[in-house]
């Protein structure tokens, strides 16, 4: 039963490190992600994502640590792994000169399908992710959202035990945003493990199962996005009123209720309070009715990137490549 | 379609969780094959190349030096031909690195190399269209040399076997591009040194003059040049005076580059 019990894990890191030169990339990464589930990656940009879902994917040859993915060791049963995977990677994973059912017949082909049931399997899959009518159009016409969409089925063709997906929603509007979501949820209720990573909390947040947070090549948090936003807080309610002269009264009424410090904003109208307990921010809204404040917009914001990296590291998350230029 | 409908279908499409054989190595290479043949449907300038150095090399080379060199084009163009169908198709080959070069760079190879697959096929499907192209340049080149007047006394089958061996030689040649196309971070650097390699190998060679005319240091480099070796081998079966020392020669050059570039290009792919 001991091998039952080891099948538990679908990504088992430790150490796994990648330099280029002198750049620390991905320098010490430990991951444990259990089936089943969505395993979220949380980092900002050149944080070392995509270096490390390119050595779990055994797409780069790890320079230190090891990593069993499904059972088997990325490095030395490179080929039993990528039999259990697809990826997904952060540029479009297709052929651009290629139409989409081209695309779809071509890697139904490579994995082992027959020219019809290659073709069967596309239209299917086609319909389902709602590209049956541009099937036919070449890929570099699609938009955004298509092309990622595609990128999905074409990683699902075979379904895989573990999904790779490298930031699936950069760049999309919210209503693209929200189909890949659901795909992914979808996916995981069918059996899949799926491990992305993401630079907005929110996604991560909404997705995700457990969250690591890399920033510089290193897991600097790990938890449930419960657990995370109990270290950080649950975020900023933001209230604007309907007339300057009531703010003072306002920050007064808001500050007895909720029991914290309330910023007053350089706008006139707008005041902030960093709150911990949900509860209290609804008895706020009531206490504004009963002292008959009007107010225009009351909400409660996630906590963002920056203020998770803010308490986590005592610094904003910053782009290296920024970073690098100034150097 | 509605939300949920959508969100159903997605199920059921998940729920087909057909796993096929993995596919064979023939199969993968066939289907790398048929993508560049897509390439071409959409792009059929891609073509270009293949019809246009045929013809004004031919011609080029036949009027340029004819008068010249053998005191009649028609005399001339008798000896050239096999020379210059040898140069025109291993320029031609120069072609499926820069490609591969480009290509490479793309997303899609990401997906190729974490599918499992016979990893090289990737690589001999797409030099298996570009025998396809080369046997087009030849073609059209022949059917150009027939009507300005060329006979091959080695008939039809001795065109067939010098068209084999040049094939064979063009599609070894091709693993040193692909290799040096894993190398080269820019399409101009790669064309530069393809450039640099082909240029001397090609008409410092028997291709244009029998080397017997030659200063003798010329003639020894002239001697051992593969191209060499590959023109007598060409011309002696469209001749129909076979020099099977020359084919034995050049087979053994083939198999030589394709044992050490072959491996060296899979290497550098797999460190990509
Ligand atoms: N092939 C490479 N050669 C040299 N440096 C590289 C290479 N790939 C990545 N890097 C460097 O490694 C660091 C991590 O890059 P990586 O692409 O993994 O970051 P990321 O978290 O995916 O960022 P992004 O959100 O921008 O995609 C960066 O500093 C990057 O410049
Ligand atoms: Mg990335």
């Amino acid at each position: 039963m001991t091998e039952l019990n080891q099948e538990r894990w679908a990504i088992e890191a430790t150490g796994l490190a990648k330099h280029f030169g002198e750049n620390r990339a991905v320098d010490g990464v430990d991951l444990k992600v259990k089936k089943g589930t969505i395993y979220g990656v949380l980092g900002p940009n050149g944080a070392g994502k995509t270096t490390t879902i390119r050595m779990l994917t055994t797409l780069l040859k790890p320079d230190g640590g090891t990593a069993r993915v499904l059972g088997y060791d990325i490095v030395k049963d490179a080929d039993q792994v990528r039999q259990r995977i697809s990826l997904t990677g952060q540029f479009a994973s297709l052929d651009e000169d290629l139409s989409g059912m081209e695309n779809m017949v071509m890697i139904g082909r490579l994995l082992g399908f027959s020219r019809k049931d290659a073709k069967k399997r596309a239209e299917e899959l086609l319909t389902a992710f709602d590209l049956f009518e541009a099937a036919k159009r070449q890929v570099k016409n699609y938009s955004g959202g298509m092309r990622r969409r595609l990128d999905i089925a074409a990683s699902i063709i075979v379904s895989p035990e573990l999904l790779f997906l490298d930031e699936p929603t950069t760049g999309l509007d919210p209503r693209s945003r929200n189909q890949v979501w659901d795909i992914i949820r979808l996916l995981v209720k069918a059996g899949t493990t799926v491990l992305l990573t993401t630079q907005y909390l929110d996604e991560a947040d909404q997705l995700a199962d457990r969250i690591a947070v890399i920033d510089h090549g290193k897991v600097i948090a790990e938890g449930t996005s419960g657990e995370l936003k109990a270290s950080v807080g649950t975020g900023k309610l933001h209230v604007r009123v309907f007339d300057p002269e009531i703010r003072a009264k306002a920050a007064e009424v808001l500050e007895q209720t909720i029991q914290t410090e309330v910023q007053l904003g350089t706008d006139p109208l707008v005041l902030t309070a960093q709150v911990s307990d949900t509860k209290l921010v609804s008895k706020a809204l009531l206490a504004f009715e009963d002292a008959n404040i009007a107010i225009t917009d009351f909400s409660l914001g996630q906590p963002s990137l920056d203020e998770v990296f803010l308490t986590l590291t005592g610094k904003p998350a910053d782009d290296q490549t920024k970073e690098e230029a100034a150097e | 379609m509605s939300k949920v409908n959508q969100a159903e279908a997605i199920e059921k499409a998940l729920s087909n969780r057909a796993r096929p054989k993995k596919a064979s190595a023939l199969s993968t290479c066939l289907t790398f094959s048929g993508r560049m043949l897509l390439k071409i449907k959409y792009v059929p300038e891609q073509l270009f190349d293949i019809t246009a150095f045929p013809v004004i090399y031919l011609l080029m080379f036949t009027y340029l030096f004819g008068g010249a060199i053998a005191g009649s084009t028609a005399a001339y163009l008798q000896f050239v031909l096999p020379g210059i169908l040898v140069m025109t198709v291993v320029m031609i080959t120069m072609y499926t690195g820069i490609e591969l070069n480009n290509d490479i760079k793309k997303g899609i190879f990401d997906r190729f190399r974490t599918l499992p697959i016979w990893n090289p096929s990737v690589l001999v499907g797409a030099l298996m269209v570009d025998l396809v192209r080369y046997s087009i340049a030849s073609t059209i080149m022949l059917v150009l040399g027939y009507i300005l007047g060329f006979r091959a006394d080695g008939g039809f089958g001795g065109i067939v076997l010098g068209l084999l061996i040049l094939l064979l030689f063009a599609f070894s040649v091709s693993w040193i591009w692909t290799t040096l196309s894993m190398i080269m971070r820019s399409e101009k650097s790669l064309l530069a040194v393809s450039m640099m390699i082909l240029f001397p190998t090609t008409f410092v060679s028997n291709v244009f003059v029998a080397p017997e005319t030659m200063p003798s240091w010329l003639e020894a480099f002239v001697d051992v040049n593969p191209i060499s070796y590959l023109v007598r081998a060409v011309r002696g079966f469209m001749e129909g005076t076979p020099d099977y020392q020359a084919v034995a020669w050049v087979s053994v050059i083939s198999l030589g580059l394709i044992v050490i570039f072959g491996p060296l290009t899979m290497y550098l792919y797999k460190r990509k």
